[in-house]
């Protein structure tokens, strides 16, 4: 478990809580490192990190480029699991790592409001 | 050559995170033995995902086998990690001069040269590069001897790529041979594209009422291979669809088959469950539409 301060871990618990999510982690979007995570075994955290910084930077150009402008969340869909990105105005991506049957309406707020404790 | 292959190998199964990896990667590649350098560079990113020469010897592996697409997403990925990674940069840059990007393709050696001001191969990709010559491959041994240039059959001779074939259907102006034909934003917010990126069928506006179909499907090909990628290092199955919420609008990225991509984009007053019965619709249309034109 990496070691963060209080509020990364605060943040990481608004997420975690909800059921159905298997796990949780603050990204650096700029070079896809892990700032702080709360994962469950076996989820290999800095490959799921790179990747998920990598899709978000094709998603936000293919997004810029359709005139939608940055995004505020974004939700990769698969069909036994998912995951939920909520990109910050400060450059880190609060990323939760999901059941098929989680509640996204609540992760996505959870996802936001750590958002907000990131900035 | 072949000694040290072995001698590599072994070192490589005593310690299977050992970084040995890259030399004997690189080493098969020179031999032409792509498809055993290209297991022994996957293996090696599996252990070491965020380190940036694993990137690149898995993107020159990957070039040598003409994939330049991925070889792109994989220098893209090195630089991402290390901005000013040489191998990188001129990597990309004779990506960008083969698609006929030249602007591109220089930026991407003037950054090489300011990190590596010393290495004479990049001053002299420069060159030819502003001269509209094809620059070195990239994936042309290190410091052995004169950069290897591609053979005259793959050497991008023409500084344009070849116009893409006109999507199916286009000879028909009939309503019926349109894909999204009576859905819903059928000429503005709807994009079907095959594997390569070509546009099959539909049409993006920003909200300007500027067409932006080609630069967005430039970008989505990206996104459905991380998508791929991401989903299958989670062991999460297939993906079945990326929705996403813009300050000005929501995107919904699906593939109606294997090889295909469909993209529906509406403004935000319409809610991400609407927008996915729509994507559904429209990609039981472009299902249907492949099946005839296939």
């Amino acid at each position: 478990m990496t070691t963060a301060p209080a509020n990364y871990t605060r943040a990481l618990d608004l997420v975690t809580r909800v059921r159905g999510v298997r796990g949780a982690m603050l990204v650096s979007a700029d070079d896809g490192i892990i700032v702080a995570e709360q994962l469950m075994e076996g989820i290999k955290g800095p490959a799921v990190a790179a990747l998920a910084a990598s899709l978000a930077t094709r998603l936000r150009r293919a997004m810029e480029a359709a005139g939608v402008g940055a995004s505020l969340f974004w939700h990769l869909q698969a069909e036994q699991g998912a995951l939920l990105v909520v990109p910050t105005a400060g450059g880190t991506l609060v990323v939760a790592v999901a059941e098929p049957d989680v509640n996204v309406g609540l992760v996505r707020l959870e996802l936001l409001r750590a958002g907000e404790v990131v900035g | 050559m072949a000694e040290e292959i072995k001698t590599l190998s072994s070192q490589l199964a005593q310690d299977p995170d050992s970084l040995v990896f890259l030399r004997l990667g690189e080493l098969l590649r020179m031999k032409g033995q792509l498809d055993a350098a290209q297991r022994v560079a996957v293996t090696g990113l599996d252990r070491h995902p965020h380190l940036p020469d694993a990137h690149d010897l898995f993107a020159r592996i990957l070039a040598d086998k003409h994939d330049y697409e991925r070889a792109f997403d994989e220098w893209d990925m090195a630089l991402r990690i290390a901005p000013d990674h040489v191998g990188a940069l001129k990597g990309l840059a004779f990506l960008y001069f083969k698609v006929g990007d030249l602007a591109q393709a220089a930026a991407h050696l003037e950054a090489a040269q300011r990190v590596a001001p010393a290495d004479a191969s990049i001053a002299q990709a420069l060159a030819m590069a502003r001269g509209g010559e094809s620059p070195p491959s990239p994936t042309a041994p290190e410091g052995e001897g004169e950069p290897v240039a591609l053979p005259a059959s793959d050497a991008p001779t023409e500084r344009a790529p070849p116009p893409p074939p006109p999507p199916p259907g286009a000879a028909q102006p009939l309503e019926e041979a349109r894909v999204f034909a009576g859905l819903e934003g059928a000429q503005e917010g709807l994009l079907l594209l095959d594997a390569a990126g070509r546009v099959l069928g539909g049409a993006l506006k920003d909200p300007g009422g500027k067409d932006v179909t080609d630069a967005v499907a430039a970008y989505l090909a990206g996104v459905s291979q991380e998508a791929g990628r991401t989903a299958k290092l989670l062991a999460l199955g297939p993906w079945t669809g990326v929705a996403a919420e813009g300050n000005g609008g929501h995107v919904h990225l699906t593939a109606p088959t294997g090889d295909a991509l469909l993209l529906v984009v509406r403004d935000r007053a319409v809610p991400m469950g609407r927008l996915a019965i729509i994507a559904q619709r429209a990609a039981v249309a472009a299902r249907r539409w492949l099946e005839k034109h296939a």
